[in-house]
């Protein structure tokens, strides 16, 4: 492997690996701070590729699907955790499984009555379709440098927010103690609805930059759903920060996986896994 | 520390009865039908061991169901029948072996961590199936010829006989539903019990936890390998998907449709499963779209699942009764 070619792997490992992290930390922030195991977190995901997919094709401008995608996903999250995930706050993660099981399959086939089964590619916006040129014959796109660039911002914004505002205030004090949350006069169901609304988002959000590198196809969910598994299991359920980390371990496990030993880059992420557990069994990072 | 009896169990001969009577006045195609209800309920209550009875929510139960199915297929001759002698043992032997190996990983977490890690691990082994030419990739492979049990020259059962394989898969589940029984008044079911309700006191007690749950698991997969060998027989075939995490969600959901920690209401559960896959796939394609919707239905109007039902109208009749069961 000469150099050019190392360099791109690393960039491209990084990149799925950010993505991977905007996934991952939704969930574990859905988990850390509300107690919500939420097996649907890969429909969120889909849910965002499929937008950018459709209303891409409506509008003609990436940029707005993203928009308008945004928008419906907060709805989205909204309507979900006022119709149904407030009423298992109290109730067993079995429960929560079950619950967010169904709607995997729900959503799964709502996706292929609304959209169908096929598999759909989505153009890239034409600012940022050029590439650069690394070398003679190597070239590396812009919209994936974009990609990093947009979850590295994201991330920190995350960080600014939990840490320094307000509202983060108020996340953190929640995660803690729901009970004296409230009784200082807190709307904590409020806060729920807005830490669930971001985590929905923040999953469909990587859905639509996704989209015009990764194909948009069904299935593409429960895929990075179980990968977010191993992020966070990795990472220490509830860390934002262990999330971090995890998605870029993987990220290069992965990537590096594949160039090394095709056939069983598959499996690499799962062995990561396992060496983790049998050293710390509650993940790198305890949670914050 | 004295298991409550359930009021069910005197209709279990009732039941027992009509299952075996049942090929006599039923078709082909349903005869197939129970004989995979069966099947599944096998494999609900092997899961109820570890959800219902220990507090394990496994996600990655298929996993055992399916390398025991597979190994089935890998065991048997081409084209000859395989030995009942070797190919059972063997199947139920390497779904506990598996689940062994699983359970020192998995066994280390708790909670959602379990369930997470339950299903990564059986992800794993789907990919290792999927990904590799061991077992014919992602196509799966074909058991050509089911195998038999011979003493000497004589045939004594012939899996490929649809009759034999109906009471061979009923003389099974009621050995498993006798076996699990028994367990359960063990010593090592009543430490199991203790795990479930206050895990620390049990270790405080001086029990050796780990090795109690590992010792469920294992029982708990060697019995999904068991599964997993009579539908491997009975459909002649095996394919990636049977290890896949629809299957492991597919099994939680019969154990809870049927409401935990009842052997009876994981058997329920299946019937119940099966029989509303069978009604939804021949109304509409998108028949997850009505399984998803009875699954949130369910877990938000009746948390103890279908056997709860009873006892709920029970309340709402006479009044008074725990509504919140």
């Amino acid at each position: 492997m000469d150099v050019s070619t190392f360099l791109i792997q690393l960039l491209n490992s990084l990149q799925y690996g950010l993505l991977l992290f905007l996934v991952a930390s939704g969930l574990t922030l859905i988990f850390g701070i509300m107690g919500i195991i939420n097996l649907a977190h890969g429909s969120f995901y889909m849910m965002g590729a499929y937008m950018a997919f459709s209303l891409t094709a409506l509008s003609g401008n990436f940029l707005v699907a993203v928009l308008v995608g945004v928008a419906l996903s907060v709805l989205i999250g909204f309507l979900l955790e006022w119709a149904l995930f407030s009423r298992l706050y109290k109730r067993d993660h079995l429960d929560q499984v079950l619950l967010t099981y169904g709607l995997i399959l729900i959503f799964e086939e709502l996706r292929s009555l609304l959209v169908g089964d096929d598999v759909h590619g989505v153009p890239i916006p034409e600012l940022l379709s050029a590439s650069i040129q690394l070398s003679e014959t190597l070239s590396y796109p812009v919209y994936r440098l974009f990609m990093s660039a947009v979850c590295i911002l994201l991330a920190i914004v995350m960080y600014w927010l939990i840490r320094y505002t307000r509202l983060g205030m108020m996340i953190r004090a929640g995660s803690s103690n729901r009970e004296m949350v409230q009784a200082l006069g807190i709307n904590i169901d409020l806060i729920y609805r807005i830490v669930f609304g971001l985590g929905v988002t923040l999953a469909a959000f990587a859905g639509m930059l996704a989209a015009p590198v990764s194909s948009v196809y069904p299935g593409m969910g429960n895929q990075v759903l179980i990968i977010c598994f191993v992020v966070v299991v990795i990472g220490g359920v509830g860390s934002v920060w262990g999330a971090l980390v995890a998605a870029l371990l993987i990220g290069l496990t992965d990537t590096f996986g594949k160039v090394i030993a095709p056939d069983y880059a598959g499996l690499a992420v799962y062995v990561l896994m396992a060496a983790v557990l049998l050293w710390r069994p509650e993940g790198i990072f305890r949670r914050i | 520390m004295p298991l409550p009896r359930k009021k069910t169990r005197n209709y279990l001969p009732l039941v027992l009865l009509v299952l075996a009577l049942f090929p006599l006045f039923g078709s082909g195609y349903y005869n197939e039908l129970i004989a995979k209800i069966m099947i599944m309920a096998i494999f609900a209550m092997s899961l109820d061991l570890l959800v219902g009875y220990t507090g394990l929510v496994s996600f990655g139960h298929a996993a055992f169901f399916g390398v025991a199915a597979y190994s089935v297929v890998l065991l048997s001759p081409k084209y000859d029948p395989g030995s009942l002698w070797l190919v059972l043992p063997a199947a139920i032997l390497t779904g506990a072996a598996v689940a062994f190996v699983v359970g020192l990983f998995v066994l280390r977490t708790k909670g959602i961590y379990f369930i997470m890690v339950t299903l990564a691990f059986a992800q794993m082994i789907y990919f290792v199936f999927h990904d590799t030419p061991l077992g014919g990739g992602s196509d799966g492979a074909f058991l050509n010829v089911k195998p038999e049990l011979r003493i000497g020259e004589k045939v004594l059962i012939d899996l490929n006989e649809p009759m034999q394989f109906y009471y061979i898969v009923l003389v099974f589940l009621v050995a498993a539903y006798v076996f699990l029984r028994v367990l359960l008044r063990s010593p090592l079911g009543h430490a199991l019990a203790g795990i479930r309700s206050n895990e620390h006191r049990m270790q405080s007690l001086g029990f050796p936890v780990f090795l109690y749950k590992l010792a469920g698991f294992v029982t708990a997969g060697g019995l999904a390998g068991l599964a997993g060998f009579l539908s491997a027989c009975q459909y002649g075939f095996v394919t990636p998907e049977i290890l896949s995490w629809h299957q492991s969600g597919n099994v939680l959901l019969m154990v809870i449709l049927g409401g935990m920690g009842t052997l009876n209401g994981a058997a329920i559960g299946a019937f119940a499963f099966v029989v509303l896959q069978e009604v939804f796939s021949a109304l509409t394609k998108h028949w997850q779209l009505l399984m998803g919707a009875v699954i949130v239905t369910v877990v938000m109007v009746l948390p103890g699942g279908l056997s709860s039902l009873p006892r709920r109208l029970k309340g709402l009749l006479i009044g008074g009764g725990n509504r919140n069961g």
